[in-house]
């Protein structure tokens, strides 16, 4: 297996209240250093709650936000400029959610040319190939091309939207909560048909959810996000069924389960740190059942833990 | 198009406009060819003819020149500037508004403070001091007045483009490739247009008449040109001895700018998305009742029951059945979980429990809703008003968008108690303490004062929760609470939720589409599909053993914590659109098991055991179904 994408110190600070002259009022660190390997044929699930930085990390690994500090590379090449032009060949989104991310005043073939167009410099009778070529893979019929978006449910409407990403040619992709946007019965439509693509044309995936289950399902492996660092990574089989971070425990026992009592791991109304004044130490030492006094002093470094899994925590569960 | 002249004609007076606008136009257009006499050629011999004197049908002027002709040209010209003006305006302050909204930080920053200070100086001292800079004549004062429009659309449209350049689709085009230039042009600027139209439409009466009043001053249109602000100018001085040389150009700049303004009013209205939607148009405080059939009774002694309710949307000719004769009962201290894909009804039948959907479009057109054995359908308005929030309260997904941003939460709970009675304002702010404890937020006495966007999603949550209970309702109708709240947060909810329901006896109605919810919380459950019940029972019998295939097909899809990776059932095929319901079951086209009889008349619901009831002809649990696959 070879290295798909290679993630060093990747990092966020947004700068709030800026001023016409001068240094902004505060800075926020939305990501903090983040090192993450994807192996080429990979589905890395990330998982965390809202405000954990996860969409922040997934637009800049496709050019859409320029990171503060941090590499990315791709196929060990490094793409240092902020891009999208150029991340679009090698790297591509599919959006939260199917409407939005379509022009309401486009046709779908409008919006499904501008790729094969801007990165491919396609001409117009391979273009049509190419589109009915992948319609066919993810299952839309051709006749929607002439369509707009408003004339679709959100399934297809997201089918669309993945239709778009294949389009660019791209090897990897990143998925940023790809079904919480639909209904029940329509996710495992969508999920069927990324599984069933990425065998196809050999994808590998990055799947930002906030459902555990829905990680669980599709991931080979699986990084937890608090408050911007990643705080364990493991194999998705292992990492919900064995926490070894506290946070990752937490998570696990909150996600409602059928055939299991209801009751809140955590007692107290809990709340997640100010952005604007973080904690010191680690970030999630106030709700931790397990934090000691080295908890409030340093920072936990990601470290190999057991194989295959490793974990920021000076004091991980058995 | 066809349907926007549709929409503008609903509103008569700006259909009145328009007629009045397109005669206006339309002589406008034809005067070069009509038999009327030289503007410009005087004749003092006849001058100050009364209106309707022969040869002159609205009389001279000071200079005998025929009035009729004047005004004819005049209106042509003051039109014709009026709408290049309006063009040159929208088209410089478009352009400047989407390069601001669109690059935003610094671009923004500098471009918007230009216009701030254009905007800071009063509008006719810029324009004359442009004509002045510039000299008199009319394509000067064109310039003028277009000059000082630029920052109302200039402001107008950076609004509208911030909004669109952090849309998704303008990150998609990003990562198709496309440059700025591009994505301004054909991304964003399709996006602006309609706003661009609305601006131009109200603003283009305003800007006849600017000019109207430069020309007026002796800075537009000059001797012998007439247009209808220097015709205005000249008939000044004999005002009171020929009033009518004053009053036939003032009369048409009232008509055409009256004309203008009702017609750009009915523009607006027409492209504006939501009132093409019908949001504007007033609901009325309950939901309208217009029940055919006969009214079912009352059965047994449950706190809430509805029986055989129906609701249906009523869209132009069409008739969406959003609830389909459902049947529902909750009693004290109990949870009831109604479960479906969006679309199903079930929130519609929430709302309609207190007449709470919205008409138009909707009605109730059946059934009942028994509380405490009294029917609410049809209840007078004063009557559901006392019960709503008293009786049977509501908590609702958004938090954010319940709760009014410009309150504190404590006035906001204190206005919940003094809708039903009347409450001092310390024994006020005391009882939201103490609701706000209840709902276990720390520090309640400091939260107390707080504004919605100041607590976390959670937490506002807990203060919708916390004015549901603020009158002690007998009921909790909570429509998907949790569904927008992250999982550490979303466990917290419902355990104060189940907390709640033992320690004051609350029935609950909990809607949601997450079957680990319903386990946790709820005694019983009735799933949902097409605005109709499909399946009821205890929940621990409908989770184990699923008798309609949409229940155990809809479980069998949804991953659940626990199973590891693998590939999920997915039910093929979508839901069917509630306008258009197939005869028979409505999940027959999707369901593995549908025979012929499935998709013929009405499959009743039927019981199953002793407290299930399922509306399915082959029930999964069957033994001939099992034989059969």
């Amino acid at each position: 297996m070879t290295e798909a994408l290679r993630l060093t110190g990747l990092s966020k600070t947004f700068e709030v209240g800026k001023r016409l002259f001068g240094p902004p009022r505060a800075r926020v660190r939305a990501v903090q250093p983040v090192d993450l390997t994807v192996q080429e044929g990979e589905t890395l699930g990330i998982v965390g709650e809202s405000g954990c930085g996860k969409s922040t990390l997934a637009r800049m690994l496709v050019g859409l936000l320029p990171p503060s500090k941090g590499t990315i590379e791709i196929n060990g090449a490094a793409l240092d400029n902020a891009d999208p032009a150029e991340f679009g060949k090698k790297i591509q989104y599919v959006f939260q959610d199917p409407i939005s991310s379509l022009n309401p005043r486009k046709t779908i073939r409008q919006i499904m040319e501008a790729p094969l167009i801007n990165l491919h410099n396609m001409p117009a009778a391979k273009r049509r190939e190419r589109i009915s070529e992948i319609f066919d893979a993810v299952n839309l019929r051709e006749e929607f091309l002439d369509r707009y978006p408003h004339e679709f449910s959100g399934g297809q409407a997201q089918r669309i939207g993945i239709a778009r990403a294949l389009a660019a040619n791209a090897r990897i992709l990143i998925l940023d909560e790809p079904v919480s946007a639909l209904d029940v019965s329509v996710q495992a439509q969508v999920l069927n048909l990324l599984a069933d693509l990425k065998a196809e044309f050999g994808l590998t995936y990055l799947f930002i959810s906030h459902d555990l289950a829905v990680v669980e399902a599709v991931s080979d492996r699986v990084a937890v996000l608090y408050f911007g660092s990643v705080v364990e990574v493991g194999p998705a089989a292992e990492i919900f069924a064995n926490p070894r971070h506290p946070y990752t425990k937490l998570l696990a026992e909150s996600a409602p389960v059928v055939g299991r009592a209801l009751k809140a791991p955590e007692g107290r109304a809990t709340e997640l740190p100010d952005p604007l004044n973080p904690p010191e130490g680690c970030a999630f030492r106030a709700r931790c059942p397990r934090a000691q006094d080295i908890c409030a002093v340093d920072v936990p470094e990601l470290h190999e833990d057991q194989a295959k899994t490793q974990v920021a925590c000076f004091n991980p569960n058995d | 198009m066809s349907n926007f002249l549709r929409l503008l004609a609903r509103n008569k007076l700006a259909l009145g406009g328009l007629i009045v606008m397109g005669i206006v136009i339309f002589f406008a257009l034809i005067t070069p060819l009509l038999p009327l006499a030289d503007p410009n050629v005087t004749n003092t011999a006849d001058r100050f003819q009364p209106v309707f004197s022969e040869g002159a049908l609205l009389g001279t002027d000071h200079l005998g020149r025929d009035l009729l002709s004047r005004l004819m040209w005049g209106t042509r010209l003051s039109l014709a500037v009026g709408f290049a003006a309006a063009i040159i305006a929208a088209t410089i302050g478009a352009a400047i508004g989407i390069i601001a909204g669109y690059y935003g930080g610094r671009t923004d920053n500098i471009i918007m403070r230009g216009v701030d200070m254009l905007m800071a100086f009063p509008y006719i001292l810029l324009a004359l001091a442009i004509v002045a800079a510039l000299g008199p004549g009319l394509l000067n004062a064109l310039i003028a007045v277009a000059a000082v429009n630029i920052p109302f659309f200039a402001r107008n449209i950076r609004g509208i483009t911030v909004g669109i350049a952090n849309k998704e689709f303008v990150d998609a085009a990003r990562l198709a490739g496309k440059s700025d230039a591009s994505i301004i042009l054909s991304e964003v600027l399709p996006n602006v247009i309609p706003v661009i139209v609305i601006a131009m439409s109200t603003t283009i009466g305003w800007m006849i008449l600017e000019t109207a009043g430069l020309s007026f001053l002796g800075l537009g249109s000059q001797p012998p040109v007439a247009d209808l602000g220097s015709m205005l100018g000249e008939a000044r001085s004999a005002l009171i001895t020929n009033p009518h040389t004053s009053i036939v150009p003032g009369m048409m700049i009232l008509i055409i700018v009256m004309a203008i303004n009702l017609l750009g009013d009915g523009v607006r209205d027409a492209l504006d998305p939501r009132l093409k939607s019908g949001a504007l148009s007033r609901p009325m405080p309950a939901t309208r009742v217009d029940r055919k059939g006969p009214i079912p009774e009352a059965e047994g002694d449950d706190l809430l029951a509805l029986r055989g309710l129906e609701t249906q949307f009523h869209v132009k000719d069409r008739v969406y059945k959003a609830v389909g004769g459902v049947d529902l009962n909750v009693r004290p201290g109990e949870c009831l979980g109604l479960i479906g894909e969006s679309g199903s009804g079930k929130s519609v039948t929430a709302l309609s429990v207190m007449g709470l959907v919205a008409s138009p479009p909707g009605v109730i057109t059946g059934g009942a809703v028994y509380f405490e054995g009294e029917d609410l359908v049809g209840a007078p308005y004063s009557k559901l008003r006392r019960m709503r929030g008293k009786r049977v309260a509501y908590i609702f997904q958004d938090p954010l968008a319940t709760l009014h941003p410009l309150y504190t939460i404590g006035d906001q709970l204190i206005e919940a108690v003094s809708c039903h009675r009347p409450i001092g304002k310390s024994e006020g702010r005391a009882h939201a303490v103490e609701l706000l404890r209840q709902v276990r937020i720390p520090n309640a006495e400091k939260r107390v004062d707080s504004y919605p966007h100041e607590l976390s999603g959670g937490m506002r949550q807990r203060v919708g929760i916390a004015m549901a209970l603020a009158n002690d309702p007998e009921v909790i109708i909570a429509d998907e609470p949790t569904t927008a709240l992250d999982v550490t947060v979303q466990a917290q909810v419902l355990t104060l939720l189940d907390d709640l329901r033992r320690e004051k006896g609350l029935a609950i109605l909990f809607i949601t589409h997450d079957f680990g919810v319903v386990a946790q919380l709820c005694d019983r459950v009735a799933v949902m599909y097409a605005g109709r019940i499909v399946e009821q029972g205890p929940t621990d019998a409908i989770l184990n053993a699923p008798a309609h295939p949409y229940t155990s097909k809809l479980m069998a899809c949804v991953p659940e914590l626990g199973e590891g990776r693998r590939r999920l059932e997915a039910i093929p095929g979508l839901p069917p659109v509630v306008d258009k319901l197939p005869d028979g079951c409505a999940f027959a086209d999707r369901c593995h098991v549908a025979t012929d009889a499935c998709r013929r008349g009405e499959i009743p619901l039927d019981p199953l055991s002793d407290k299930r009831r399922v509306r399915c002809i082959h029930p999964v649990s069957d033994p001939a179904t099992e034989a059969a696959q």
